[in-house]
């Protein structure tokens, strides 16, 4: 029953593209509970998620599958309410751009450990304080997390870190020496210890 | 935890996506509805306030006729403002302007504008937006047979006042 009426209303309206959605408006009436942005680095693109307390999530674009799982995990995680709002994000883009270029070696944006819990939050506390340019074990951050035996546990808790490089989980290698395994793969845990000290070392 | 996790169980997407997905639908529908001069300002209110209410939306099935929905209360204040702010003329200007002022898009429309509010916003919505009677009756709130008959009802008036 499609006439030419019908067909000229369909037809009738230019297709100008829609304007961006005011997040500022959205900000101030403190309606964005998890803004983000996606930053390129030397690691590959980052997703880049803080809440109005701090950075809540550092993924790589792969970690979960892809950058949409990520921010799918975070609405069911924290709130729905995600918004691709880059200029919340400024200060972290710029400490890790100069994180990679060598001209920073501490993270001083706040930080939302909500999705962190017990142990692993204590265990990814304890990493947090690993200097920069230096290595720990998984025995060691399970000690200063309060329990000596627990290596294998603050492995599985540096792997699920949702902060890495901030909070440098790439820090903690296995007490023999090996490289132990890293969130965004060994790779990358390699390129950012070769950023702080220098990759030969721990080949 | 202050707000984050106020919502009701069913799994939404972030709202980003639905922004994105959502965003050139509900624009069209409020350049058709309000015009262009209006219809930006329309957009950011359906946003913001859907944005507001996203967290305790209890059914994800439907979300571009949720979204229609709201687009549909925003243009409907902005209809309402728009006659309080109307004030009355003592005298008539020398030489009336246009009835609508030319906002470059086809002169169909100015028609559709004048339709009664019921018949507008569902011409509108099963033209611009492209969607089921069903769907029509659930944003309007009537019966799928008034949805229907709404239509029905543009068309037919619309027919008598344009040139075939």
């Amino acid at each position: 029953m499609t006439d030419a009426l019908e067909r000229a209303l369909r037809a009738a309206l230019p297709s100008d593209p829609a304007p961006p959605f005011d997040t500022e408006a959205a900000g101030a009436a403190s309606l964005i509970d998890v803004a983000y942005v996606e930053h390129a680095t030397p690691v590959g693109t980052l997703l880049l998620a803080a809440t109005p307390r701090g950075l809540v999530r550092v993924a790589y674009a792969d970690e979960d599958g892809s950058i949409e799982a990520s921010l799918s995990a975070l609405a069911r995680s924290v709130s729905p309410r995600v918004i691709a709002a880059p200029r919340r994000l400024d200060a972290a883009r710029r400490e890790l751009d100069e994180y990679f270029t060598g001209a920073r070696d501490r993270f001083e944006v706040p930080l939302d450990w909500r999705l962190t819990h017990g142990f692993g939050r204590r265990v990814l506390r304890s990493t947090a304080r690993i200097p920069y340019g230096s290595v720990s074990s998984y025995g060691q951050v399970a000690t200063a997390a309060g329990s000596p035996r627990g290596s294998r546990a603050a492995g599985n808790a540096l792997g699920a870190n949702p902060l890495p490089i901030v909070v440098p989980c790439h820090r903690v290698l296995h007490s023999g020496g090996g490289l132990g395994g890293y969130t965004g793969g060994v790779e990358r845990k390699l390129t950012l210890l070769a950023i702080e000290r220098g990759a030969e070392r721990y080949r | 935890m202050p707000r984050g996790r106020v919502s009701s169980g069913v799994d939404l997407p972030p709202f980003q996506a639905l922004l994105d997905a959502q965003g050139p639908g509900v624009y069209r529908f409020l350049i058709a509805t309000v015009g262009p001069g209006d219809a930006e300002d329309c957009y950011q209110e359906t946003w913001l306030a859907a944005l507001r209410a996203y967290p305790r939306l209890r059914d994800a099935s439907n979300l571009r006729a949720w979204i229609l929905t709201v687009a549909q209360r925003k243009a409907i204040d902005h209809f309402r403002a728009r006659a309080r702010r109307a004030i009355p003329l003592a005298e008539l200007p020398e030489t009336p302007g246009p009835a609508v002022q030319d906002d470059g898009i086809p002169e169909i429309w100015t028609h559709v504008r004048a339709l009664p509010a019921k018949q507008r916003t569902a011409i509108t919505l099963r033209t611009v937006a492209d969607l089921a009677y069903a769907d029509i009756a659930r944003i309007m709130g009537t019966s799928e047979e008034a949805a229907r008959r709404n239509v029905h009802e543009a068309l037919k008036r619309l027919r008598t006042e344009l040139p075939a």
